[in-house]
């Protein structure tokens, strides 16, 4: 797999702990969602999923219609939406809001669309500080790392780890038990909260009937960000839309379960527009900024269109054999595991990382546990088929293609096939030892071959 | 062309629509709410919070809530929303009580250095544990949000089965507010190793009050 980070991922391989807390966490989080969705628990889950996935089929395939009956909902309650092509769009709107309200702080909850466009650097530029308030992305974010999972971002760090970040970037004392540290991290930014001027928040979902937001969290700090600051901005990537608040009821029910195991997660916050005329809380604005940021691309395909009904649970990540030994860094952009692998490609351009649809063993593990039922493996299939043609196009690929040729010329011709295969059968063991093959062979036992020959074993029978 | 209409434009092309081309029909929303009588309701609801580590008190009358609650609410600051359920349970009464307010500033620097925010709800989901708040002139946000401690006190009336069951009652939750909130159990994280830890952000206990008289 050329091109594959494979230095980054033999150091993960070869961290002991650091593959005890990926394998650990995963496997927590698989047993909690095996747990929640028993037959005895939800003897309705296959059918939510298939219904989850017709009503996102059905969305996607009509959803210019959806978003302007989303921004006409929005309006109705006060809000505004704003359509955004890029990430410099999304920027030069927050810059331009907040110079004109003269606001200096922002509190972030939770978003992997705005890790999407770094959103927080492009601010910074600007004498504009952006808080992440999730306790995970907050330890990230003083820590300059990227998110390690969708749902569990600090995956990969240890209490000491944490230790080392608090004292390095908040100046406290050595503190390593989790509680006292998230009382220190609960201090800090509560004054954050209560001091900031907008909070902006991701959305789980957008719902078009009641041009609402709709954001699901366990810590409350989606919440605090949305009612809090004086403006509520919600970033959303255009594929984020459902048409009806009683599809929730699919949703919802599926979203906690796959993510963490909880039949409902601590806190769903349904938002529509900024506070209204009695209520004593709450913003008084409110802005959905809807991003493209290359998803229209994605439409295109009718069969990799489904890349785009991810609710970001997290579950194919947790069930992949490739995520829960290679971790989450070594995946080339913030989307990692099996939908990274197809959505990263869609965005960059497959042959921007060529390796990475490939690397996968199509055990399918992802797709039988999606929510939504998006069949990972084939559009896997499909981009490996893209690269694959890609390559021809460029010329490369020949000596497989020629290799490809001789061992179908070959097999269609037993009178050369048995002689050589007689041979070959001698060199097996010494095969892994040549070549390329080496790297292949590696993390591999080959089988030992049958004493005796199909070819033979069938001739002797002939006679008698 | 604006950013919006390159947007839309660009889906158009893509999926082969028109504007304003019509959508075929969706199917009906299927609701499941299990039928079960009042008793069940509350037994499920209890259980369902207890399993998150959260209280429930159960108690026959609206005039039992206080005395029930006297230890809890002994020597701390208390803040409330002006649910008028709460006046009818004599909430709004006790002395170390801050409620009635207008004034933004003012309720939200309360909200901040209370030790308890009480509130009722508008429906709680029994097979979740759930207290789901409509805001609005009787419920705002904070109050269950900024304090350490949150009390729930409603009658045993506002539980119903589901989310199923809220949003076969709720189809269209945002006429009627800018907020619906579900607050399922305490706030709690596992972010550090996976051991969870409740009380992050929002309240780390939480207290339901169920009054079986209406």
């Amino acid at each position: 797999m050329a091109g594959a980070p494979t230095a980054g991922i033999q150091k993960t391989i070869d961290d002991p702990r650091l593959q005890l807390a990926i394998y650990s966490a995963t496997g927590r989080l698989v047993s909690h969602r095996a747990g929640s969705i028993r037959a005895d628990l939800l003897p309705e889950y296959q059918e939510l999923r298939t219904r989850a996935h017709e009503l996102k089929r059905h969305t996607i395939d009509h959803l210019d219609h959806y978003l302007e009956q989303f921004e006409s909902n929005v309006v109705a309650h006060a809000g505004k939406v704003i359509f955004c092509r890029d990430a410099q769009e999304v920027a030069d709107f927050v810059l331009g809001l907040a110079k004109e309200r003269h606001a200096r702080l922002i509190v972030k909850s939770k978003s992997m669309t705005t890790e999407e466009i770094d959103f927080n650097e492009r601010l910074e530029h600007h004498q504009l500080e952006a808080v992440e308030t999730d306790l995970g992305e907050y330890i990230l974010q003083l820590a300059h790392q990227r998110p390690y999972h969708i749902v569990a971002p600090a995956l990969h760090m240890t209490r000491y780890d944490v230790a080392e970040v608090f004292t390095k970037s908040l100046g406290v004392e050595k503190e390593v038990e989790p509680e006292n540290q998230t009382k220190i991290a609960r201090a800090v930014l509560r004054e954050k909260f209560l001091r900031a001027d907008i909070g902006v928040t991701g959305a789980n979902f957008l719902v078009a009937d009641s041009g609402a937001v709709v954001v699901v969290e366990n810590e409350g700090n989606a919440r605090l960000t949305s009612s809090a600051p004086r403006i509520h901005i919600a970033i959303a990537g255009i594929e984020k839309v459902i048409p009806r608040a009683q599809d929730l009821a699919v949703y919802l029910n599926l979203l906690g379960r796959s993510a963490t195991g909880q039949p409902l997660s601590v806190y769903t916050s349904f938002l529509s527009g900024p506070r209204r005329a009695d209520d004593l809380d709450g913003p008084d604005e409110f802005y959905v900024i809807l991003l493209d940021n290359g998803r229209t691309m994605l439409l295109v395909d009718p069969e990799k269109r489904e890349s785009l009904f991810c609710i970001r649970c997290g579950a194919c990540l947790n069930h992949c054999p490739v995520y829960r030994k290679i971790g989450g860094h070594n995946y080339p952009w913030i989307y990692s595991g099996p939908i990274g692998a197809i959505i990263t490609p869609q965005f960059h351009g497959v042959m921007q990382h060529p390796w990475l649809p490939f690397a996968s063993s199509l055990c399918g593990a992802c797709a039988e546990v999606c929510p939504v039922k998006i069949d990972i493996p084939k559009v896997l299939l499909k981009l490996r088929a893209e690269v694959t043609e890609a390559k021809s196009r460029e010329g490369k690929g020949g000596i497989e293609r020629f290799a490809f040729r001789m061992f179908a010329w070959m097999m269609t011709h037993p009178k050369i096939y048995l002689p050589l295969a007689s041979i070959g059968k001698k060199f097996l063991p010494v095969l892994p030892k040549l070549g390329p093959l080496g790297k292949w062979a590696s993390q591999r036992e080959l089988p030992k071959p049958a004493s005796q020959s199909f070819h033979k074993w069938w001739a002797d029978r002939q006679v008698r | 062309m604006t950013s919006r209409e390159q947007i839309l434009t660009s889906i158009r092309s893509a999926l082969g629509r028109t504007a304003g081309q019509s959508v075929p029909p969706l199917p009906q929303p299927v609701l499941r709410v299990p039928y079960s009588d009042h008793k069940a309701l509350v037994d499920t609801f209890v259980q369902s919070l207890e399993k998150l580590a959260g209280k429930a008190i159960v108690v026959r009358a609206a005039a039992d809530v206080v005395p029930a609650l006297a230890k809890i609410l002994e020597g701390k600051r208390l803040v409330a929303s002006n649910a008028s359920y709460l006046e009818n349970c004599g909430i709004r009464a006790l002395p170390n009580l801050q409620t009635g307010f207008t004034d933004p500033a003012a309720w939200r620097e309360a909200c901040a250095t209370a030790d308890i925010g009480i509130t009722s709800v508008d429906y709680a989901l029994a097979s979740t544990g759930t207290f789901v708040m409509l805001a609005s002139q009787q419920e705002a946000r904070l109050e269950s949000l900024l304090p350490p401690v949150h009390i729930a006190v409603f009658p045993r009336s506002r539980i119903v089965a589901n989310l199923d069951a809220l949003l076969g009652l709720l189809p269209l939750p945002a006429e009627q507010t800018s907020s619906m909130v579900l607050i399922t159990g305490p706030s709690r994280t596992a972010d550090i190793e996976q051991i969870l830890i409740r009380g992050v952000h929002g309240p780390g206990e939480v207290y339901a009050v169920i009054v079986e008289e209406n």
